[in-house]
């Protein structure tokens, strides 16, 4: 089970002991990784489709069921963060980086609710209610509201793009404590384990 | 168009006063929409435009008539694009097939505040009997007709081509109506 999993404890090169995150963290992180630039690019790719095909209209079913998809994972993901506590940061990096990183992904917390959450009502206003794998239909909190249409619409695409800004932030930054700091930093997430190409 | 359009106005004045009875609608407490399911999703999309003439005495509603015609056109999926789409020629072709038309051929009582109809339904060119239940109540002095007529749109070439396939939209669809009409 994944809840009796671990923390494995990593050393790099550097002779520094870091603790990985948790495997249910790891998985969740990628797992919530993958769908949210799968979703946002199907997000972005069924817009663009002029008029109203059947691909159009696959590609709205498909793009809502991954977006509660994450909006459940995120769930869990934040009620797994609640119990454990994330590794510390290494000793050696300076404390505003810390307070970025940990500002930063609060942030990405926020979004992994709000972007879901904003799609959903964006629908419920359109009069679409959403239907789960077209199976199990999904709670009807609002009736179709052609005013606020526009509105969450608008909110959906800005919190997106918020999220975008974010997602590059958060990977640049990793990549300067791969390729830069070289702190191994980084090994804390991979869902494989150990040395990892840390070198100097 | 409008000779054969003011014929049918004649028409219907002529119906009214040959046999006085026929009620006024009272469009903002009347209403027609199409419900169905896209992809299993219940969606359902109102006609914003059309007029009934109901025919009806409770004390003879043997000898009640209806006739309902909705301007295709007016069809409102709740967003303009895909409202231009559906006037297309794949669905109701609104430029050839402007109205969708229902004419009864008899009313039944079926006890209390209970009417069973049968008529031809006419959409996109295409006829077919129908027959479906109806309620009547007095609201505020005028009477309510109200009732649910499901169909096959595929009968009536809704969704031409592609959109024949009916896991995404699917082949039922329910008319959805209740027309409130007085004196």
């Amino acid at each position: 089970m994944l809840f009796c999993y671990s923390f494995v404890l990593v050393s790099t090169n550097n002779d520094l002991t870091m603790q990985r995150y948790s495997l249910p963290a790891i998985v969740l992180h990628w797992l919530i990784a993958l769908l949210i630039i799968g979703t946002f690019t199907l997000g972005l790719v069924m817009t663009d489709i002029p008029g109203l095909t059947p691909t159009k209209l696959r590609y709205f079913s498909w793009h809502k069921w991954a977006g509660v998809t994450v909006l459940l994972l995120a769930t869990l993901r934040l009620l797994w963060r609640l119990r454990r506590t994330p590794p510390a940061y290494p000793a050696a990096m300076p404390a505003w980086q810390g307070r970025a990183a940990h500002g930063l992904h609060g942030l990405l917390y926020v979004l992994m609710f709000a972007v879901p959450l904003s799609g959903y009502f964006y629908s419920l206003a359109a009069g679409v209610p959403v239907v789960y794998f077209g199976l199990f239909p999904l709670p009807v909190l609002m009736e179709a509201d052609p005013a606020l249409k526009p509105v969450l619409g608008a909110l959906h695409y800005w919190l997106n793009m918020g999220l975008a800004a974010l997602v590059a932030i958060h990977v640049l930054a990793a990549m300067k404590h791969v390729l830069i700091d070289r702190d191994g930093i980084m090994g804390r997430m991979l869902p494989f384990s150990t040395k990892q190409g840390v070198t100097k | 168009m409008k000779p054969l359009r003011a014929l049918a106005l004649a028409s219907l004045f002529a119906s009214a006063f040959a046999t006085a009875a026929v009620l006024k609608t009272d469009p903002a407490k009347s209403s027609v929409a199409a419900v169905f399911k896209q992809m299993n999703v219940p969606v359902e999309a109102k006609f914003k435009s059309f007029s009934a003439a109901i025919d009806y005495d409770a004390a003879r509603p043997e000898a009640a008539k209806a006739s309902v015609d909705i301007q295709t056109a007016s069809m409102d999926l709740g967003d303009a694009e895909y409202n231009r789409e559906v006037a297309k020629k794949e669905w109701f072709n609104t430029a050839q097939f402007p109205k969708a038309s229902f004419v009864s051929t008899s009313i039944k009582p079926a006890g209390a505040g209970k009417l069973n109809v049968a008529g031809k339904l006419t959409i996109k060119g295409k006829t077919a009997d129908v027959a479906f239940p109806l309620t009547v109540k007095t609201e505020a002095g005028k009477q309510v007709f109200e009732g649910q007529l499901p169909i096959k749109r595929l009968a009536f070439n809704i969704g031409e081509g592609e959109w024949k396939d009916t896991s995404m939209v699917a082949d039922e669809v329910v008319i959805k109506f209740r027309v409130t009409a007085g004196n």
